[in-house]
C-alpha cells in the first residue's frame, strides 16, 4: 500500500458515535469526575460497557476459535485495521474526558498480558467475564512497587508454591495500579500481578499470576489522590498469603520454566501494544487544549494565520502554531507506531518515540494553554487547567519520557540494556 | 488507508539516489564546500538519474506517469542526505520546471518543458527572496507592471541560485493589476537585467547564488505564467515549502547516522561517550524529531497529490523542520564536541546549511 493519510472509512464511522460520546457524556461530566474524586462515573461505564463487551466477546470467540483449529478463514484485503482504530479512539475519548476514559470496563492490561503469553484454557477463563453480562468488569495491571518504577526487575513480590494444596501463595505491594479498586471491589475483574518465584533470578524469576476478585488475602489499601486523572481509580493492593490456583500463573511450562525470561519479555512486549495508545491519549488532550485556545483568541479576534514568515506573527500566533506543529508531529508518530503493528511488524522502538514524544508534547502544549489564557486559564471556570493536570501523567506511565528514550537510546546505537543503562 | 510505505518504484528511486549521495555526492562534499562548487560531473551524473523528467507526466512534456510530491520529496530527502549545496544546484532547473507543471498554459508548456528533457541540466533558475529582514513571499516589493501589452519588472533580488549564465529566469513579483503574486519568464540576458557578484553566505556555500537587479526589465505579456489566470502562489508555496523540508529531513539524518557512529567510538572515562546517557539521550531526542519531521512531510506531500490545499500541512512540516534541523545538527556538532567546530568535519558544515533552510523561505520549488 503506497504511503497515504486517508483514515480508513470505518474507522471515521467508528468515531461519528466516539464523538457523540465524548462531547455528550464526557465534556459535560468532566469538571464534576475532576472534583469527585473516586466517584464513578457511571454513564460513561453504563455506556461503554455494552459494546466493550461485544468488542471483546468477538475477540476472545476468534482466539478460541483459533485455538481449536477453527481458524475462520476471513477473507480482508490487506492488513487490519484494530490498532488504528483503537488510537483513534483513545484520542477521541481522551479529548472527551481522559479520567472518565480509563474507567472504561475492559481487561485492557490484563487482557493484553493473559493475550501475549496466556495458554487457551487461560483465556477462555480469565477473559470469558469481560465477554459476557450486565455488570461491567475491569482488569488491570500490577507491577510496580515502592521500590520498584521504572526498574520492574526489583520487584520484591514473591510468589511461593504451596506443593501439598498446589497453589501459590503470594505476598507483597502493589501500587499505582490503574483500575485496581475496579478490577478487584467493585467487579468480578481480574488483575494480572507480577511476582518473583525467585528473588535471586531477576527477570528470569518474573512472573505473571492472575489473581481474581474475591481472592481472601487480597486489600484495596487505598486508592490515591492525584494531581490529575482523577475519575480514575490508582489503587495499592496488599497481598497478604494470598492463595491462588497453580494454573493462575500466566504461560505455558515453556514460559513458566525458572530460567527462562520469555515471561518477562511477554510483559515488556504489551508494552508495545499500549505506548501508542497512551500516546494518542495524550493527544486527544493536547487536541482539546488546543482548540480551546483558537476558540478564545478568536473570540479576542487573534486567527492563526498559516503561511507568514515567523517575523511576521505575533508571539501569541508563533506559540499556537508550535502547539499544533508538536502535536501533528507526536500524532503522526502514534499513528505509525499502531500501524505498524496492524501489520504484524515489530514496533519497540516506534511505540517509545511516539510515546516519548506525546508524553513531552502533551505536558508543553497543556501548560501554554494555561499560560496563554492568563488568569482564565488558571480558573477551574475553564478545563484548560484540568488538561493540565491530566495531561502531565502521560509522561508518566506505561513507562516515564526518560525510560523511553532509554529504549530509543538502545535502538539507535545499537546497545543492549547492560550496555546502556 | 493509513500506510507508510512507499511503492516499490519509490522504492526503487530512493535507492537509486541513496546510492548516488552516498558514492558520488559524501566523498566532495567538503571539498565543494570549502571551494565553492561541486565538480561538473557530480552535477551531470545527479542529473542523469532524471529525478526531474521522470516526476512530470509525459501529458505536460515530462517522461514519468504523474507529478507526485510524495515520490519528489522521497528523492530530495536522499539528496538532502548527500549535501544540501548539491540538491539546491541540482534541482534548480525544478524551480521553474515544477511552475510550469503547475500552472503553465500549454503554449508555455511547449515552448520550455523540451529544457528539462536535454542530456545535461539546463540553465534555468527562479528569483524569490528579496533583500529585507521582513522578506516575506506574498508581499513581494518587485513589480510587475502591465504596460503596451507586456510587462516591466522593477526591484531587487537575492539568493538566486546559478543566477549567472542562466538562459531564463523565472522572476516573482508583485502584480498591481491582477492583485497577486506572479512569475514571469525572463531571459538571462535581458536588457535592464543586471546580475550582481557572487554572493558569500555562511552555508550552502557550493551553490552559487547571486543578486539580481531589474530595472524597467521589458517581458512580453506570454511570458506571464499562467497566461491570463496567472498563478496559484500559493499552491506553489505548498509544493516548495514541502520540498525543501523534504532536504532537511535527510540533512538531519546524515547529521545524526555521523554523530552516532562518531559517539559509540569515542572512548572517554574509558567507555564510549554513546554509553553515557546525556549523549544518548540527546542523539535519541534527534532521531525522534527527524522520523516525526519525515512523517509531516508525507503527510503534507500526500496531501498536495490529492489535490487539496496543503498550505497548512506545509506550512507546519517546514516551520517543523527548519527548527528539527538546526536542533540535530548542532546536537551533531555537540556530540563531537571540540572536534564538531573544526572544518575537517562535516557537522559544522551540515549545521551551516541546516541554519540555511530556515532563511530560504520559498527560494527552491523543486
Amino acid at each position: 500500500m503506497p504511503i497515504s493519510f486517508e483514515i480508513p472509512e470505518r474507522i471515521r464511522q467508528n468515531l461519528q458515535m466516539t464523538e457523540a460520546l465524548a462531547s455528550g457524556i464526557m465534556r459535560p461530566d468532566a469538571r464534576y469526575y475532576d472534583e469527585h474524586e473516586h466517584e464513578r462515573p457511571h454513564t460513561f461505564i453504563t455506556m461503554t460497557w455494552p459494546v466493550m463487551r461485544d468488542q471483546q466477546k468477538r475477540q476472545l470467540d476468534r482466539m478460541t476459535a483459533q485455538a481449536r483449529g477453527e481458524v475462520p478463514e476471513k477473507k480482508r484485503e490487506g492488513p487490519g485495521i484494530i490498532y488504528l482504530n483503537m488510537v483513534f479512539t483513545f484520542e477521541m475519548l481522551s479529548w472527551g474526558d481522559v479520567g472518565q476514559m480509563l474507567c472504561m470496563p475492559t481487561a485492557l492490561l490484563a487482557g493484553a498480558a493473559i493475550e501475549a503469553v496466556g495458554t487457551p484454557e487461560q483465556k477462555e477463563r480469565f477473559l470469558r467475564r469481560f465477554a459476557e453480562g450486565d455488570q461491567p468488569v475491569w482488569g488491570a495491571m500490577a507491577m510496580t512497587e515502592p521500590g520498584a518504577g521504572s526498574d520492574t526487575s526489583a520487584i520484591q513480590t514473591t510468589a511461593v508454591l504451596d506443593p501439598q494444596t498446589n497453589e501459590w501463595i503470594l505476598n507483597g505491594e502493589k501500587i499505582f495500579c490503574t483500575n485496581g479498586k475496579l478490577a478487584l471491589e467493585e467487579s468480578n475483574g481480574i488483575v494480572v500481578v507480577w511476582a518473583t518465584v525467585d528473588r535471586s533470578a531477576g527477570r528470569a524469576g518474573m512472573k505473571p499470576f492472575v489473581v481474581e476478585a474475591g481472592t481472601p488475602g487480597v486489600t484495596i489499601e487505598k486508592v490515591e489522590i492525584k494531581h490529575g486523572i482523577r475519575a480514575s481509580d490508582t489503587a495499592t493492593i496488599v497481598l497478604k498469603d494470598a492463595r491462588i490456583p497453580y494454573d493462575n500463573l500466566l504461560g505455558s511450562p515453556e514460559v513458566q520454566r525458572r530460567d527462562t525470561t520469555e515471561g518477562f519479555k511477554g510483559a515488556m512486549a504489551t508494552f508495545d501494544a499500549s505506548r501508542p495508545l497512551i500516546a494518542a491519549s495524550a493527544m486527544g488532550v493536547g487536541r482539546a487544549a488546543l482548540e480551546f485556545v483558537k476558540e478564545k483568541l478568536a473570540e479576542e479576534g487573534i486567527e492563526i494565520p498559516y503561511g507568514k514568515p515567523r517575523h511576521a506573527l505575533s508571539a501569541v500566533q508563533r506559540d499556537v502554531l508550535e502547539m499544533e506543529a508538536q502535536l501533528r508531529a507526536a500524532w503522526l508518530l502514534t499513528l505509525r507506531a499502531a500501524s505498524m503493528l496492524d501489520h504484524g511488524l515489530h514496533n519497540s522502538l516506534e511505540a517509545s518515540m511516539a510515546k516519548a514524544k506525546a508524553g513531552k508534547v502533551v505536558t508543553w502544549v497543556t501548560q501554554k494553554a494555561v499560560e496563554l489564557l492568563g488568569p482564565r486559564g488558571y480558573s477551574c471556570e475553564w478545563l484548560v487547567e484540568k488538561w493540565m493536570r491530566d495531561a502531565k501523567i502521560n509522561d508518566i506511565y506505561e513507562g516515564t519520557g526518560q525510560i523511553n528514550l532509554l529504549i530509543v537510546a538502545r535502538r539507535i546505537l545499537g546497545y543492549s540494556s547492560r550496555e546502556l543503562t | 488507508m493509513i500506510s507508510f510505505t512507499p511503492t516499490d518504484e519509490q522504492q526503487m528511486l530512493i535507492e537509486t539516489v541513496r546510492r548516488y549521495a552516498t558514492h558520488n555526492v559524501r566523498p566532495v562534499a567538503h571539498d565543494a564546500d570549502e571551494g565553492g562548487a561541486f565538480p561538473a560531473d557530480v552535477l551531470q551524473t545527479g542529473w542523469e538519474l532524471g529525478i526531474l523528467p521522470g516526476n512530470i507526466p509525459e501529458a505536460l512534456g515530462g517522461l514519468g506517469e504523474t507529478h507526485s510530491a510524495v515520490t519528489g520529496v522521497l528523492a530530495y530527502e536522499e539528496l538532502g542526505y548527500g549535501d544540501l549545496s548539491l540538491a539546491l544546484h541540482l534541482m534548480s532547473p525544478a524551480l521553474m520546471a515544477i511552475p510550469l507543471v503547475l500552472d503553465g498554459t500549454d503554449a508555455q508548456r511547449e515552448e520550455f518543458m523540451p529544457l528539462f528533457l536535454e542530456e545535461t541540466p539546463p540553465p534555468v533558475t527562479a528569483a524569490l527572496i528579496e533583500p529585507r529582514i521582513h522578506f516575506a513571499p506574498d508581499d513581494l516589493k518587485t513589480t510587475a507592471t502591465y504596460e503596451n501589452g507586456g510587462y516591466l519588472l522593477n526591484g531587487h533580488k537575492v539568493c538566486v541560485p546559478l543566477a549567472e549564465g542562466a538562459q531564463w529566469i523565472l522572476v516573482y513579483a508583485w502584480n498591481p493589476d491582477a492583485g497577486q503574486v506572479d512569475g514571469f519568464l525572463v531571459r538571462g540576458d535581458a536588457p535592464g537585467l543586471t546580475v550582481g557578484p557572487r554572493e558569500k553566505l555562511m552555508g550552502v556555500r557550493a551553490l552559487p547564488t547571486y543578486s539580481l537587479m531589474l530595472d524597467n526589465v521589458r517581458v512580453d505579456a506570454a511570458c506571464r505564467l499562467g497566461g491570463e489566470q496567472g498563478i496559484d502562489f500559493r499552491r506553489i508555496q505548498a509544493h516548495s515549502r514541502v520540498a525543501l523540508a523534504a532536504l532537511g529531513v535527510g540533512v538531519m539524518r546524515g547529521a545524526l547516522e555521523y554523530a552516532v557512529d562518531y559517539a559509540k567510538q569515542r572512548v572517554q572515562f574509558g567507555q564510549p561517550i554513546a554509553t553515557k546517557q546525556a549523549i544518548a539521550f540527546m542523539l535519541a531526542e534527534c532521531a525522534i524529531e527527524i522520523d516525526a519531521a519525515r512523517l509531516m512531510v508525507w503527510e503534507a506531500a500526500w496531501k498536495l497529490d490529492q489535490g487539496q490545499d496543503a498550505t497548512r500541512e506545509s506550512y507546519l512540516a517546514k516551520q517543523y523542520v527548519d527548527q528539527a534541523a538546526v536542533m540535530v545538527t548542532d546536537s551533531a556538532v555537540q556530540t563531537l564536541g571540540g572536534y564538531g567546530y573544526i572544518r575537517e568535519y562535516p557537522v559544522e558544515r551540515w549545521l551551516r546549511n541546516a541554519r540555511g533552510l530556515a532563511t530560504f523561505y520559498g527560494l527552491a520549488i523543486v
